[in-house]
C-alpha cells in the first residue's frame, strides 16, 4: 500500500473516527456504565458519591444521593421476597427462548426447505409467511387482541367459550397469557427464520445434493447428512438471532399490558424499563438487570463473533 | 462453498424459486402442499381478520362479535382514528426520524467500511468486532445508563425543543444511528472486500484524492448493498418501539409505531378503531413489503451470508 499523505490521514481519521465515537459514546459507554452502576444505589437525584451507602444516613423525605452499594442490587434481584418478579421474568425469558428453538426455528426451517424444493405456489407461500416479519411488534400485539378478545374474539367464538360464564381470558389469565403471546411471537419469528434459512439453502451447491441422491440417500437423509452440516454458518446466525430476540422481547408485552405490568407476563426487559420510567427511578437496580442480560447475551454473541472472525484472523 | 460472497447473496435471493423438476404428485408432496396451505391460511388470518374488523362499526361488532357476517362495511374507523388523534403528526415524526437516521447510518457505516476494507491496520478486526457486537446487545442492557446520559446532554434549541437529548427527535436519531451502525458496518465491509482494490487503486494513480476514491468509486459500486440495507433500516427504524417508548416522554413527539401505545389509551374501548390505526401505521411497511420485498430479503441475506 502506498503511503498516505497528511491530508489523507486526516480524512481516514474522520471517516473512521466520527462513527466510532458515536458507537463508543452511545452503545459501549452505556454498556460499561451499566456494570459500574449495578454496584450503586441511585435514584437519579444528585450525583453519585464514591462512598458506601452504609455511611449515608437516610433522612425521611430527603433524597439520598447515589452511593456504592456493593453487590446488594444482585442480592435484591435474586431474592424473591424482595423482587418477586425476577424469577418469573427469568423463567419467561427462558420459555421464550425454548419456544423459539423448539417451535419457531424448526417451523421456519421446514417452510424454507419446502419452498426451496420448489413446491407449487412457493412464491405465494413465501410472501404470506414472510408478511409478519415486516410488521412492527406493536402492530402485531394490537391485531392479535382481536383474535384473543374474551367476548368478541375469534378463538373464543369458534370454540364456543365467549359467554360470560365460560369465557377464556387468553391475555389476562396468568397461566395462559405467556403462551398466547408466544403464539404471536412465533407467528413472526418463523417467517424470519424462514427467510434467513432460504438464503442459506440457495447457497448450497446443488451438485452436493445430487451426489447424495446418486449415492442412494433419500431426501430426509440428504437434508440432515449433507445440507444441514454445510449450513453450519447460517445455523449459528439463526441461533444468535433467536437468543437475542428472546432477550429483547418487549414490545408485544408492553402493548398487551397497555404499558402496565401484567401478572404472568413478567420479562427481564420489562423489569428494566420499570426502573427508569415513573416516579421512583432505581438506576442501580435497573443497571443490575441490564448486566444480567448482558452476561447471558455474551454467550451467543461470542460464539457468533468467534466463528465469523476466526476465519479472517487466519487470512 | 456454503459461504456466499455478498454479491452472490443479492443475486441469489432475488432469483425466483423455480421448480426443479415436475414430478407426479407423490403422497409426500401432497402432504407438503396441504401443510403449506394450512400454514399460509393460519398466517394470513390475523391480518385479514384485523382488516375485516376495522371495516365494521364498533356498535355492530359489540352486538354480534367479531366473527359474524358484516351488515355494514365502512371506512369510518379509519377516518375517525385519523381525525380524532394526532396521527398526521405521528407520521411526520416518523418521517423526520427515519429518513435522517437511515441516511446518516448508511453514510457513516460505509465510511467506516471503506477504511476497514481498504487499509490494513492492526486494529481492523477488533474494530469490526466492536461495531458488530454493539449491534447484537439487547437494547435493555444499555437503556438505563443511556437514559441518564440523555438527561445530561444539553442540546441547543433548534435541534431539540426539550433542550436535552432526552425527549427529542434528535435523540432518537442518534440512538438509532449508533445502534444500527454495527450491522451496516459488518455488511458493507464484507461487501467492499468483494470489490477488487485494483479498481479504486487505479483511481489513485489518476490522482484522485482518498475521499474521491471513496465517494466516486467505491460507494457507487456498493449500490446493491446500500439499497438492500436502506430497505431494511427504514423498516427497522420505522418499526422501532423500544427506544421511542423509553427516550420520548411527550406523547405528541412520538413516532407512529410507539404512538400506537398512546392511541390504545385514547380509543380505549373501541378496539375496531385501534385496529384501524394500527393498520394505517403499517401502510409504509406494507408498501415496502409489496414493492421492495426482494431488497429487504437481500439485506437479511447479506447480514447472514458472511456468518
Amino acid at each position: 500500500m502506498r503511503r498516505l499523505t497528511r491530508r489523507d490521514k486526516i480524512i481516514v481519521a474522520l471517516l473512521l473516527g466520527i462513527p466510532l465515537l458515536l458507537d463508543l459514546a452511545f452503545v459501549w459507554l452505556p454498556a460499561l456504565a451499566s456494570i459500574f452502576l449495578s454496584f450503586t444505589k441511585w435514584t437519579g437525584v444528585g450525583g453519585i458519591h464514591l462512598k458506601s451507602c452504609s455511611e449515608f444516613h437516610t433522612l425521611p423525605g430527603l433524597p439520598q444521593p447515589g452511593c456504592l452499594y456493593g453487590t446488594q442490587n444482585y442480592h435484591q434481584a435474586f431474592n424473591s421476597s424482595i423482587t418477586p418478579d425476577f424469577w418469573p421474568a427469568v423463567r419467561h425469558n427462558m420459555l421464550w427462548l425454548l419456544v423459539f428453538i423448539v417451535i419457531a426455528t424448526p417451523l421456519g426451517m421446514l417452510f424454507a426447505v419446502l419452498i426451496d424444493r420448489g413446491i407449487r405456489g412457493s412464491r405465494v407461500y413465501q410472501s404470506v409467511l414472510f408478511l409478519p416479519v415486516m410488521l412492527s411488534l406493536a402492530m402485531i400485539g394490537i391485531i392479535w387482541e382481536l383474535i384473543y378478545a374474551p367476548n368478541l374474539g375469534l378463538i373464543n367464538t369458534v370454540i364456543g367459550r365467549n359467554s360470560n360464564s365460560n369465557l377464556i381470558d387468553w391475555l389476562g389469565n396468568p397461566r395462559l397469557n405467556i403462551w398466547a403471546i408466544l403464539v404471536e411471537a412465533t407467528w413472526r419469528q418463523a417467517g424470519y427464520v424462514m427467510v434467513l434459512y432460504l438464503a442459506g439453502l440457495k447457497a448450497v451447491d446443488p451438485a452436493l445434493k445430487e451426489a447424495a441422491v446418486i449415492d442412494g440417500a433419500n431426501s430426509w437423509q440428504t437434508f440432515w447428512r449433507v445440507v444441514f452440516p454445510v449450513l453450519r454458518p447460517i445455523n449459528i446466525v439463526i441461533l444468535v438471532v433467536t437468543v437475542i430476540e428472546s432477550l429483547r422481547a418487549f414490545d408485544l408485552i408492553y402493548i398487551t399490558g397497555k404499558g402496565n405490568p401484567v401478572k404472568g407476563l413478567e420479562l427481564l426487559s420489562v423489569l428494566v424499563t420499570q426502573n427508569i420510567v415513573g416516579e421512583t427511578q432505581r438506576i442501580g437496580f435497573g443497571s443490575t438487570l441490564g448486566v444480567i442480560l448482558l452476561v447471558i447475551s455474551l454467550v451467543p454473541i461470542s460464539i457468533f463473533l468467534y466463528q465469523v472472525f476466526r476465519r479472517e484472523e487466519k487470512q | 462453498m456454503t459461504v456466499l460472497t455478498t454479491t452472490e447473496a443479492v443475486e441469489q435471493v432475488s432469483k425466483p424459486t423455480v421448480p426443479r423438476r415436475r414430478r407426479r404428485m407423490s403422497a409426500g408432496s401432497i402432504a407438503a402442499q396441504l401443510f403449506m396451505l394450512v400454514m399460509a391460511l393460519l398466517w394470513i388470518t390475523p391480518v385479514a381478520f384485523a382488516i375485516y374488523v376495522s371495516l365494521r362499526p364498533e356498535s355492530e361488532t359489540n352486538r354480534l362479535g367479531y366473527v359474524s357476517i358484516a351488515h355494514k362495511l365502512t371506512f369510518s374507523n379509519f377516518t375517525n382514528a385519523w381525525s380524532q388523534s394526532d396521527m398526521w403528526r405521528f407520521f411526520l415524526n416518523s418521517v423526520w426520524i427515519t429518513v435522517p437516521a437511515v441516511i446518516i447510518t448508511l453514510l457513516f457505516a460505509s465510511s467506516v467500511a471503506f477504511v476497514l476494507s481498504r487499509f490494513s491496520f492492526k486494529f481492523n478486526i477488533p474494530l469490526l468486532i466492536l461495531f458488530t457486537a454493539g449491534n447484537l446487545l439487547p437494547q435493555q442492557v444499555i437503556i438505563t445508563p443511556l437514559y441518564r446520559l440523555y438527561l445530561q446532554i444539553h442540546v441547543p434549541h433548534p435541534l431539540s425543543d426539550s433542550g436535552l437529548l432526552y425527549d427529542s427527535r434528535l435523540g432518537l436519531i442518534v440512538i438509532n444511528v449508533s445502534f444500527q451502525l454495527g450491522f451496516c458496518v459488518f455488511v458493507l465491509s464484507n461487501y467492499m472486500k468483494t470489490i477488487p482494490t485494483d479498481i479504486d487503486e487505479a483511481a489513485l494513480v489518476d490522482g484522485a484524492s482518498l475521499f474521491m476514491r471513496f465517494w466516486r468509486i467505491v460507494l457507487p459500486l456498493c449500490r446493491p448493498a446500500l439499497a438492500a440495507l436502506a430497505t431494511l433500516l427504514t423498516t427497522w427504524i420505522y418499526n422501532d418501539f423500544f427506544w421511542a417508548i423509553t427516550l420520548i416522554s411527550t406523547g405528541n413527539k412520538r413516532p407512529i409505531t410507539s404512538a400506537l401505545a398512546n392511541l390504545q389509551g385514547q380509543f380505549v374501548s373501541n378496539q375496531n378503531m385501534i385496529a384501524a390505526a394500527a393498520l394505517m401505521a403499517a401502510i409504509p411497511t406494507l408498501i415496502v413489503y409489496i414493492l421492495l420485498q426482494k431488497q429487504f430479503i437481500a439485506g437479511l441475506a447479506l447480514g447472514s451470508s458472511k456468518g
